[in-house]
């Protein structure tokens, strides 16, 4: 299979919150011109864009996000597509233009993330997002994201013994690292009293258990490896990009305490990468719920399943621990705007290799790995990331 | 999300009696109905099957913060159901209170108001569950 190496050259984001002064377009245009100057480019450069975005239609009443953004970028005529997988928008948006760059069909790609999500009612965002889930068979008889994360956790608890306050330090360590992160959602640390006092949204999980609703957009640009010296003195490779597909509906799954998706695409992206998981120094991982995190890091191969909750409360995932996981402070604290998280995750990682993590830096940064799951686990995305300097 | 009224119509076998599916070529029962089968897939043969609504609580959840119609049920309590016949399914558990729901404890299907659209909008029926004393 003829592959070239694709570099990361430019990255950049919005400041991720409750942002009511600024609209889908302001957002995204934001975290495009970042990435492009980061990148060092002109603009004339780029030939190709794909953009994840979950549910403008729902929250803001526009399709058609690809066409928009090229319009409000002033990149017509260039293609620009839409990437929709629920949460997993971003990470599939990234694999798409690290396909397109790849396959050297594309020389220079923008790769862009955004939601805008406050402009709407709480009680609509909760539907809105519901339909990451299946629509009928399980928001129909009153699921909602927070209850099908609910439903993992409890099984969770049940066969591994997993306690609330484990999963509380997930939040605990997330919000730590966002109150070193200027672009966070949540600045603040919190306690384990914080997390156990605060109200239930769905029982076991409470509202510090939640990522919250945000208003962000992210975006990167990427290059065939042996054109990124020109634009970057620390490029950084994608060495590995995998997805992977489960059933839709919870229910239907194998398991409830394994995300399927993540183990099959993991597995596949350390192969390509031909890394291991004890190489990994930095990781962000999907942790739209604390359950999640957990998850993730015990199906990524970084903890035995049914230990993830116990090696988070001994502070092995903490910044320079055993495996710095979700630097940025995670969907938890730095905020999820569902389809850009994906593309953040990418931007942290690149920041944390090239050294530019300020106030959070990972000593010795070489290889990262970003994760990003669509739902309840019916899409994973995994990429490995290597300084290429 | 207020539902189409033609989504609801060709629904009402499924959620009114647990009118579900299976594969005479690998035995699977399906809930909610597929009408391919996705071990055996061309290979498969689908015929209509009758659960008994028999089943025990997989996993659950108290919910708390509802989504947009349902504002007037909270606290509900959610539930994936393992059904007798093998198949799993999301639905509510009534007529208890959380405190009372256990994982593994027995459940039977109750037809029940899931949600309205709204004061004038379509009234919505389906499956829920009740513990079995
Ligand atoms: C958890 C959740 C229900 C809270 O919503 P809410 O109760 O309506 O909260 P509000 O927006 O009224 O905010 C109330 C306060 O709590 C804070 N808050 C809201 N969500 C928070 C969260 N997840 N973590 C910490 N604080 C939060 C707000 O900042 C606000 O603080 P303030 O009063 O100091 O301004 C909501 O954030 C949610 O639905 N999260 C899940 C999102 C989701 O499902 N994402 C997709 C995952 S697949
Ligand atoms: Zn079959």
């Amino acid at each position: 299979m003829f592959m070239r190496k694709v570099a990361i050259v430019g990255v950049g984001m919005s400041k991720f919150g409750e942002d009511w002064k600024r609209g889908f377009r302001d957002l995204i245009l934001e975290a495009g011109r970042r990435a492009i100057e980061d990148a060092k480019l002109s603009g004339a450069e780029i030939d190709g864009m794909y953009c994840g975005t979950m549910a403008p239609g729902r929250l803001i009443g526009q399709e058609h996000a690809g066409a928009l953004l090229a319009d409000w970028m002033g990149l017509n005529p260039m293609p620009s597509t839409r990437v929709e997988a629920a949460c997993a928008s971003g990470g599939v948006a990234l694999r798409s233009g690290f396909l397109a760059v790849a396959s050297g069909h594309h020389d220079c790609v923008v790769v862009g993330g955004v939601e805008k999500m406050t402009d709407v009612p709480g009680a609509d965002v909760v539907s809105a997002l519901g339909g990451a889930g299946d629509q009928e068979w399980e928001l129909f008889p009153g699921a909602t994201f927070p209850g099908i994360y609910a439903l993992m956790a409890r099984r969770h608890m049940l066969e591994y013994g997993t306690t609330e306050e484990q999963l509380a330090a997930v939040a605990v360590k997330n919000h730590e690292n966002g109150s070193h992160n200027k672009y966070a959602q949540f600045q603040s640390p919190i306690t384990i009293d914080t997390v156990m006092k605060s109200k239930v949204v769905a029982s076991p999980l409470k509202v510090f258990d939640c990522s919250p609703v945000t208003d962000g957009a992210a975006a990167l640009v990427l290059m065939p490896l042996d054109k990124a010296k020109q634009h970057s003195d620390k490029p950084i490779e994608i060495v590995a990009s995998a997805q992977a597909s489960d059933t839709l509906a919870l229910h239907d799954r194998k398991s409830l305490t394994s995300v399927w998706a993540t183990e099959v695409a993991a597995k596949k992206a350390y192969e390509m990468a031909k890394v291991k998981p004890k190489d990994i120094s930095v990781a962000e991982v999907h942790d739209c719920f604390t359950i999640a995190e957990i998850l993730a890091i015990e199906d990524l191969g970084f903890f035995k399943k049914g230990e993830g909750g116990k090696a988070t409360a001994e502070g092995r995932t903490a910044l320079n621990a055993d495996i710095s996981i979700n630097t940025s402070g995670g969907l938890k604290a730095c905020g999820h705007p569902v389809g850009a998280t994906g593309v953040k995750q990418a931007v942290e990682v690149t920041w944390q290799l090239r050294g530019e993590a300020n106030g959070r830096q990972v000593k010795e940064a070489e290889v990262g790995l970003t994760h990003n799951v669509g739902g309840s686990g019916a899409t994973a995305v995994v990429h490995i990331m290597k300084r290429a300097y | 999300m207020a539902e189409n009224i033609a989504i609801t119509w060709r629904r009402i076998p499924e959620r009114y009696r647990l009118a579900g599916t299976q594969c005479t070529t690998c035995k699977t029962k399906f809930f909610p109905p597929r009408k391919f089968c996705t071990a055996c897939r061309r290979k498969g043969k689908i015929e209509s099957f009758s659960f008994s609504g028999k089943g025990k609580i997989y996993s659950f959840s108290g919910v708390h913060s509802a989504p947009a119609g349902l504002e007037l049920e909270i606290p509900y309590v959610l539930a994936i159901v393992h059904l007798a016949e093998g198949p799993k399914v999301t639905a509510q558990i009534v007529d208890c209170t959380e405190d009372a729901v256990k994982i593994d404890a027995p459940v039977e299907f109750v037809f029940r108001k899931i949600r309205s659209d709204d004061p004038e909008g379509l009234i919505h029926y389906g499956y829920k569950f009740r513990l079995v004393k």
